[in-house]
């Protein structure tokens, strides 16, 4: 199950960062969501991973899993989706004005490093 | 209170009312300053007795006391004769001003400065707390910079003002430095406790560096050489600032400095080296140059620079006398200097040059105005009567008592006469030049005398010259006493300050300054001394290099980070968060730990390849913006189900109602938006990426492993155990939220918010879609149950609500089903009908969330409880029975309503500008 976490965090760093790294601004906000997913679930693994045992106070049950990082993270979650709505308004806004989605505001002046 | 009053009344009342004064003509500003001076010179003369006596007045308040930050005040001798020296000459030079500026300059403007300045300076000499000087000693730097810069359209004036405000700035950060650590050592930055660790202060290690750092502040504020070149640039200033600034007060702060640190720092081999030599070096130095200047004011600026190093000369000494010879040369030459400048000024005035080769014999024209400068010139120069004479004697006895300073105490005789010499000089030539030695040339307009009350300041000033000159012992003496005793920190050995003390080797040393500088002045004539070229001296030249090397050396560097690509710019993040992320590992290996694993079930194994290859295809696709959108949900719904299958139900739904808004945020801006994206970038760059996302991933990985392999121990017992019986609800996580972290979630929920403002802001002014088609309905099925499923749909949600304190729920997951609800309707019925139904502005709905979740944390107030704590009760409920109602629900009530505010602001701004939701779908499929 640890591999299974670590590797799909992984995978999907790796995607986020790749798109965020794209030089239009849908590209971006995609990654940032994969990389978001990504922070949360790391964040929330820091707790460690049990099944069955909810932060949920019940009667002759002892152990629950960490609530702290489940704290923090359920506002991230929220921001996250505050701060995509935020860039997605933002990239909306630039294209209308600009005429260009590219995230510098214009389209790249090297054509000739265009690939087909 | 008296002191920070005397502060407080330039640097509010005269810097507040300089400018409205200003409307009402130049009289009655230069009126209006000149009352607020006086007022604070009265409330210092009601202090002058007690501080005679002996007994330095000290006012403390404490304001930052962690950081050893007081607001103290002392009034001792020195201080009272700088505070004097500032006060009574700024009467004199606001005057003086009235009648200098030009009916186009802005008086307010100066006056305004020139109070602040006065504030400052005072500041600095009234302080008890070294940090507090600091403070002080920087803002005279910047009201000297302004005033520096006054004729802001000249770029001379610019350029010294920057030089002025480089050099004194830099030097006032080096003594910062210096004080930090005589506070560090000494235990206090109080000046009193600082004099009383004087010995603690001299055998600590880091003695010299403190010395150093200190006296680098000194010298640059006292135009000392090497870092003297500011001052003449300096010159650009208006006449009446570099008479009070440049020569009478701001330049003495070094020297202040000086003094008022000698009883901690002085009295060592260090500081008797460094002060006595830079003294020296300077006072000969600057006065061979003044010789050769041509501009009156830049005669004048190198003589104080001179007069400056004679200063400092004597406070390097170690001498009860040379306290009492610098003490009285500093008010000496404040008078003389300031007088001086006057006249340069009024010369200015009246001819429009002060180029001294064009100046000559206005005697004729002016001889009121010439006698008074000549007697200026003569104190100046060291003549018999005049105050020069007396201090610059007492110069040449201490400068013959260097015994234990070796070389420097043989050279030191010969320099400093050969200073006086030219001093004579240079004093000779600004008399002989200006107002003899034949007719002016080709001067614009036939000089006069100036107005009567400009020359008042003059009068005043020459006045106390030759009072002092006279009669030394009846003017100054008492005063230098007290002043003198503060400097040397003890008592001082019986002195008599006369005109007459006998045939002494001083008194020598004088006559042969005078002689040979009558006749250096008299060979440098007959060898053309106005052909000599203009200063040919490199310090400015090489500041100005240096200034723009660095300039251009941080425009190459910023050039090359920041080329304007936002791109590059995330690559460099992403890079050097690697790095970071990479340093421990480097540092110390990379250990797996030795938990026990947890099998995977198979479940697990098939949603980890659904992630995975969602992931991958999203960015294999992540041009087809639709499909990558879909893909990108798969990936969040697999988050959502590993919240839900690791025991984080709130997390679970939290992400699952987030997936589905943020996916209808996705589809409606990209409907605004191109629907597919170009291959641009270069395939150099793709490959460049690739290998930082996969090392990105790769680290994320590393870090992932290494800790869900090791055992863990929770900071969260408290939480746990304290959930039900202080926050009164079994959801740990909601109670965490709304009432142990609750300041957290309350400035979390304002940032949503701000978001949602943001976004507002962002669509404001935009139009919708061109040729949008208009509104129509087209979906009467979905609209149907859209409408049926609205109070089932807030039936839920406030379900969700209220079962979030026990249970999984709360205010944000029944914000966001709230929020999914009502968006619902939009995108069924279309913008306007629902809009028109339910509202199109959800900023209200904002800004009463934040308003609740604070009014619930200030109601604790009201109990005498901290901001945001929290009760609770049980109440008796009709059919449900108990039900325990805490104060947190409120607060999770204003979440909630934050939430829902925020998604449909966000949602609906955005989706107004693509014109009816409708055409969303048909663009997107």
């Amino acid at each position: 199950m640890e591999f299974l976490l670590a590797s799909a965090l992984g995978v999907t760093t790796a995607c986020g960062v790749y798109l965020l790294l794209r030089g239009r601004t849908f590209s971006v906000v995609l990654g940032l969501s994969l990389l978001s997913y990504a922070v949360n679930v790391f964040i929330f693994t820091m707790g460690r991973v049990t099944t069955g045992a909810p932060p949920i106070v019940t009667t002759g049950v002892s152990t629950y899993t960490d609530p702290l990082p489940q704290a923090l993270v359920l506002t991230a979650i929220v921001i996250g989706f505050g701060m995509t709505a935020f860039f997605l308004a933002l990239a909306v806004r630039a294209y209308r004005d600009s005429g260009s989605d590219h995230v510098d505001g214009s389209e790249p002046v090297h054509p000739e490093k265009r690939s087909p | 209170m008296t002191l920070p009053i005397i502060i407080l009344l330039p640097l509010i009342a005269g810097t507040m009312l300089a400018l409205p004064a200003a409307r009402f003509g130049r009289n009655a500003v230069a009126w209006t300053v000149a009352a607020v001076t006086a007022g604070s010179l009265m409330l210092l003369l009601r202090e002058l007795p007690g501080v005679m006596d002996g007994r330095p007045l000290i006012m403390s308040w404490e304001w930052l006391p962690a950081i050893g930050l007081n607001l103290s005040f002392r009034l001792d001798g020195l201080g009272l004769i700088f505070a004097l020296l500032i006060l009574g000459i700024g009467l004199l030079i606001i005057l003086y001003a009235r009648y200098y500026l030009s009916a186009t300059d802005s008086a307010g403007k100066f006056y305004a400065l020139l109070m602040l300045f006065m504030a400052a300076m005072l500041g600095i000499v009234l302080s008890e707390n070294l940090l507090m000087l600091f403070f002080f000693w920087e803002l005279t730097s910047i009201s000297s910079f302004l005033l520096i810069g006054y004729w802001n359209h000249r770029s001379d004036a610019r350029r010294g003002a920057r030089m002025a405000l480089t050099i004194t700035g830099a030097g006032g950060l080096a003594m910062f430095a210096g004080f930090l650590l005589i506070g560090n050592i000494a235990g206090s930055f109080e000046l009193t406790k600082v004099l009383e660790a004087r010995d603690l202060i001299h055998d600590h290690p880091l003695y010299v560096l403190a010395l150093v750092l200190v006296l680098l502040g000194a010298f640059t504020k006292s135009a000392q050489f090497p870092f003297h070149f500011w001052l003449p640039q300096a010159m650009a200033a208006p006449t009446p600032v570099s008479a009070y600034l440049h020569s009478a007060t701001m330049v003495k702060a070094g020297v202040f400095l000086l003094a008022r640190m000698y009883p901690v720092l002085g009295n060592s081999l260090e500081f008797e080296w460094i002060v006595t030599t830079v003294g020296l070096v300077t006072m000969v130095y600057a006065a061979y140059v003044a010789v050769f200047q041509h501009d009156l004011k830049g005669l004048l600026a190198y003589s104080t620079i001179s007069h400056l190093g004679l200063i400092t000369f004597l406070l390097g000494l170690d001498s009860p006398l040379s306290a009492i010879a610098a003490v009285f040369h500093i008010i000496n030459h404040a008078t003389f200097k300031a007088s001086l400048f006057m006249a340069a000024g009024i010369i200015d005035h009246e001819c429009g040059t002060r180029d001294m080769r064009r100046l000559s014999g206005l005697w004729k024209y002016m001889p009121y105005t010439a006698t008074l400068a000549m007697v200026a010139a003569a104190a100046m120069a060291g003549v018999p009567l005049f105050n020069g004479f007396l201090s610059k004697e007492m110069f040449f006895a201490e400068a013959l008592e260097l015994h234990d300073l070796g070389l420097l105490g043989k050279i030191a005789p010969i320099a400093v006469t050969l200073g006086a010499i030219f001093s004579v000089a240079y004093s000779l030539r600004f008399i002989h030049d200006v107002f003899f030695d034949g007719e002016p040339k080709d001067l614009e307009r036939k000089p006069h005398e100036p107005p009567r009350y400009m020359k008042v300041p003059v009068e005043v000033l020459v006045v106390i010259c030759i009072a002092v000159g006279m009669l030394p012992g009846l003017t100054v003496a008492p005063l230098l006493a007290v002043a003198a005793r503060d400097v040397f920190g003890a008592e001082l050995p019986p002195y008599d300050i006369a005109i007459w003390h006998g045939l002494t080797i001083p008194l020598m040393m004088s006559a042969i300054a005078l002689a040979a500088g009558i006749l250096l002045y008299w060979l440098l004539r007959r060898h053309n001394l106005h052909m000599h070229p203009r200063e040919q001296w490199t310090a400015p030249q090489l500041f100005h290099r240096g200034f723009e090397a660095v300039v251009a050396l941080s425009a190459v560097i910023t050039g090359r980070l920041q080329n304007g690509s936002l791109q590059r710019y995330l690559r460099l993040l992403v890079i050097a968060i690697a790095i970071l992320g990479l340093w421990p590992f480097l540092q110390h290996g990379y250990i797996a730990g030795a938990a026990a694993l947890t099998p995977a079930p198979p479940l697990a194994i098939t949603v980890w390849g659904i992630t995975l290859v969602a992931a991958i295809a999203s960015v294999a696709l992540h041009h087809q913006r639709f499909t990558a959108i879909i893909l990108v949900g798969v990936v969040g719904l697999s988050a959502s189900l590993t919240f839900a299958y690791f025991s984080a139900p709130d997390l679970a739904l939290t992400q699952l109602s987030v997936e589905v808004v943020t996916t209808a945020l996705l589809l409606v801006a990209l409907s605004l938006m191109p629907q597919s994206g170009p291959l641009v970038s270069h395939p150099t760059d793709h490959t460049r990426d690739a290998l930082l996302a996969i090392g990105a991933g790769a680290g994320v990985t590393a870090i992932t492993w290494a800790v869900l392999t090791r055992a863990h121990e929770s900071i969260s017992w408290y939480f746990i155990n304290e959930s039900v019986p202080k926050g009164g609800g079994s959801n740990i996580v909601n109670v965490i939220l709304v009432d142990f972290r609750s300041f957290d979630t309350f400035g979390e929920i304002i940032v949503l918010g701000i978001a949602g403002v943001g976004v507002l802001l962002m669509m404001d002014g935009l139009r919708p879609h061109a040729g949008a088609p208009a509104t129509r309905n087209d979906q009467p099925l979905l609209s149907a149950a859209a409408r049926v499923l609205l109070p089932f749909a807030l039936l839920v949600s406030a379900f969700i609500f209220l079962r979030g304190h026990n249970l999984p729920g709360g205010g944000f997951i029944a914000g966001l089903v709230t929020a999914t609800a009502l968006i619902i309707q939009y995108i069924a019925d279309g913008m306007a009908a629902t809009s028109r139904r339910l509202g199109d502005d959800a900023t209200p709905v904002v800004g009463v969330g934040v308003l609740i979740a604070g009014l619930t944390g200030v109601a604790s107030w009201l109990f005498d409880a901290p901001f945001l704590t929290s009760t609770y009760a049980y109440f008796q409920l009709p059919l449900l029975g108990a039900v325990p109602l805490a104060s947190a629900l409120a607060f999770d009530l204003g979440v909630y309503l934050t939430v829902v505010g925020a998604t449909l602001l966000m949602l609906v701004r955005l989706g107004k500008v693509t014109g009816p939701v409708n055409s969303m779908r048909v663009e997107a499929s």
